[in-house]
């Protein structure tokens, strides 16, 4: 039995000790795989185009990790020589990374502001926040003014908005999420928001509000489309659509913008990508991932 | 023969050694990290106002970094639960140590062992969609995702840990206490809690303050019922524990939001430390 013992353990042992070493070794060669890779795909790639390599690193806007995760999945297969890399910082640092130069691509989910010089903006798509409540709300219509009282604490009952007498309930994300931070800009409610719960991602926040009647949270647009255990609330008599989000006439939406450096030339395959980025073909994979591709 | 064993033994005996020293390496690793990653934001607020503000506000143009409200919220938390968990635990172990009959304990053990093996984001999944709406409806609150929740879930998760060792730590009582108080006269319910419970005292001891290191530690069952608002804590609001704290901003956290993270956690570990030395202690009277 000791003996049985001590054999088990070893095997134990040798086992963890070998599954470290191979992690190790993956690691380290999948890391070398990807810096050498610069095999040409001409047969992947669209007939006009001339197959380039290199590498771009895009830096900023968090809200947009899952267009550009798309982004770059697809982008593998029309350019297999170029490598795209995504760091989530911020708009902000997006921005200064194009402005100093440690980026090729700086991603801004907002506009470019007047003292933001040196670079420009190139609009790639267009995101649209849905503002959610429960089905049995019988509430439909908001302005952007009485939306940011909601959540600013200054209407707690849903009778002042022409609903039932029950308290209103906002539910928010997390601080650091591109969501929040989007529609807390948009309707002016920065740091101002009383929430009654953050949640940690899209799918809770729509979960809450479907159990909760007297919730009212956001959520991106394409979240929520074809979701009937929530509704989605018109503001200004608009309703939350791809059309009115392309059109402007739904307010509550921003730009997701490429933020290149009026002084550096991007590097051929940063040309290569911004020029596909913006293109109709990644249109689909936009709309994918949830935001309104501009390109026409 | 000898000599041909002798290389095994040298070579097994290294294999021991290396997979010791992993381990304490591990913690090594995690207690320096935390605190070199840990110490640069608390620096920069100043240890008075990050442990003792008020007010959290982490993306925030002026933001601040006021943990008070984690660290009240956890102790609440951990309180609550240990004052539900530990009756119901310790009866639980005397059920099954010295009430039940063999057959039903053989039921009733695996139940426990059971659900201590249930992952605790099953017990966040279902205390969000069962608990939520039910302590709303029952208190009228305009949303049940509370403190009390929290408590609730706190108190199941951390059951089976106290019923096991207290269990095991009424079964060690030497059965001539019982049979001597039993022989004078004594009823079996004056037996369990005038000889047994105070014999056992040290081993139940334990049992709280393994509960109380595991309800401290626990994140994800409580952060989908407690509502995660970085309020002061109060039984039907909406709080957020040490845990959820660094859980639920560590996504997308930056600069100086993401070290006052690690902060977080290092005083969560210097939490965690204080309960160990305390456990081991209680453990070590026990042995004596």
């Amino acid at each position: 039995m000791k003996k049985f013992n001590r054999r088990s353990f070893l095997a134990i042992c040798s086992a963890v000790a070998a599954v470290s070493i191979m992690t190790a070794c993956g690691a380290a060669s999948s890391s070398s795989v990807a810096a050498s890779s610069t095999v040409s795909g001409s047969s992947s790639a669209a007939a006009s185009t001339v197959s380039v390599s290199g590498t771009v690193n895009t830096n900023g806007s968090t809200s947009m990790e899952d267009v550009m995760g798309s982004l770059i999945e697809a982008f593998k297969e029309v350019q297999p020589g170029v490598t795209v890399n995504y760091t989530g910082s911020g708009s902000g640092a997006g921005i200064t990374g194009a402005q100093d130069g440690t980026c090729d691509i700086g991603l801004a989910s907002r506009d470019l502001k007047d003292e933001e010089t040196g670079v420009k903006q190139i609009t790639l798509a267009k995101d649209g926040i849905a503002v959610i409540v429960n089905p049995a709300n019988p509430v439909a219509d908001l302005s952007i003014e009485q939306i940011a009282q909601l959540f600013n604490g200054e209407i707690t009952n849903w009778s002042e908005v022409g609903g039932e007498d029950a308290e209103v309930v906002p539910i928010g994300r997390e601080a650091g999420s591109g969501t929040r931070d989007g529609f807390e800009s948009i309707t002016g409610t920065e740091d101002a928001c009383v929430y009654q719960n953050e949640l940690t991602s899209t799918g809770e926040v729509i979960a809450n509000v479907a159990s909760n009647p007297n919730a009212i949270g956001y959520a991106s647009l394409s979240a929520v489309e074809e979701d009937s255990t929530i509704k989605a609330l018109t503001v200004g008599g608009v309703a939350a659509s791809e059309e009115t989000v392309l059109d402007g006439s739904y307010l509550i939406q921003r730009n997701f913008n490429l933020i290149l450096s009026d002084s550096k030339e991007l590097s051929e395959a940063a040309q290569a990508f911004v020029d596909w980025a913006t293109s109709t073909d990644a249109s689909d994979l936009i709309a994918g991932a949830g935001a309104v591709p501009v390109a026409e | 023969m000898k000599q041909k064993i002798r290389p095994m033994e040298k070579i097994m005996s290294g294999v021991f050694l290396f997979c010791g020293i992993i381990a304490i390496a591990f913690v090594l690793f995690i207690s320096i990290y935390l605190i070199i990653s840990g110490l640069p934001a608390i620096r920069q607020i100043g240890l008075a106002e990050f442990l003792l503000g008020d007010k959290w506000a982490s993306t925030a143009s002026e933001p601040k970094f006021g943990i008070l409200p984690f660290i009240l919220t956890s102790i609440y938390g951990t309180c609550g639960a240990i004052l539900i968990g530990v009756p119901v635990g310790f009866m639980t172990a005397v059920f099954l140590a010295k009430v039940a009959s063999p057959k039903v304990a053989a039921v009733v053990r695996p139940a426990v062992e059971l659900l201590a093996g249930i992952p605790s984001v099953v017990y966040g999944l279902i205390g969000m969609m069962v608990l939520v709406p039910a302590v709303r409806e029952a208190f009228d609150l305009p949303d049940g995702a509370s403190l009390f929740c929290a408590i609730i879930v706190l108190a199941v998760v951390l059951l089976p840990s106290i019923i096991s060792v207290s269990e095991n730590a009424l079964k060690a009582v030497p059965r001539e206490y019982e049979e001597a108080s039993l022989a004078l006269g004594a009823t079996q319910i004056e037996t369990i809690f005038k000889v047994s419970a105070p014999a056992a005292s040290s081993g139940i001891a334990a049992a709280v303050v393994l509960g109380i290191g595991r309800a401290i530690g626990e994140a994800m069952a409580i952060m989908m019922v407690a509502g995660n608002v970085a309020n002061m804590p109060s039984l039907f609001a909406s709080v957020r524990f040490l845990t959820t704290a660094v859980a639920s901003e560590m996504a997308y956290a930056s600069g100086l939001q993401r070290q006052a993270l690690y902060s977080i956690a290092l005083v969560l570990f210097v939490f965690i430390m204080i309960i160990n030395i305390v456990l081991n202690s209680l453990l070590k009277r026990k042995g004596d």
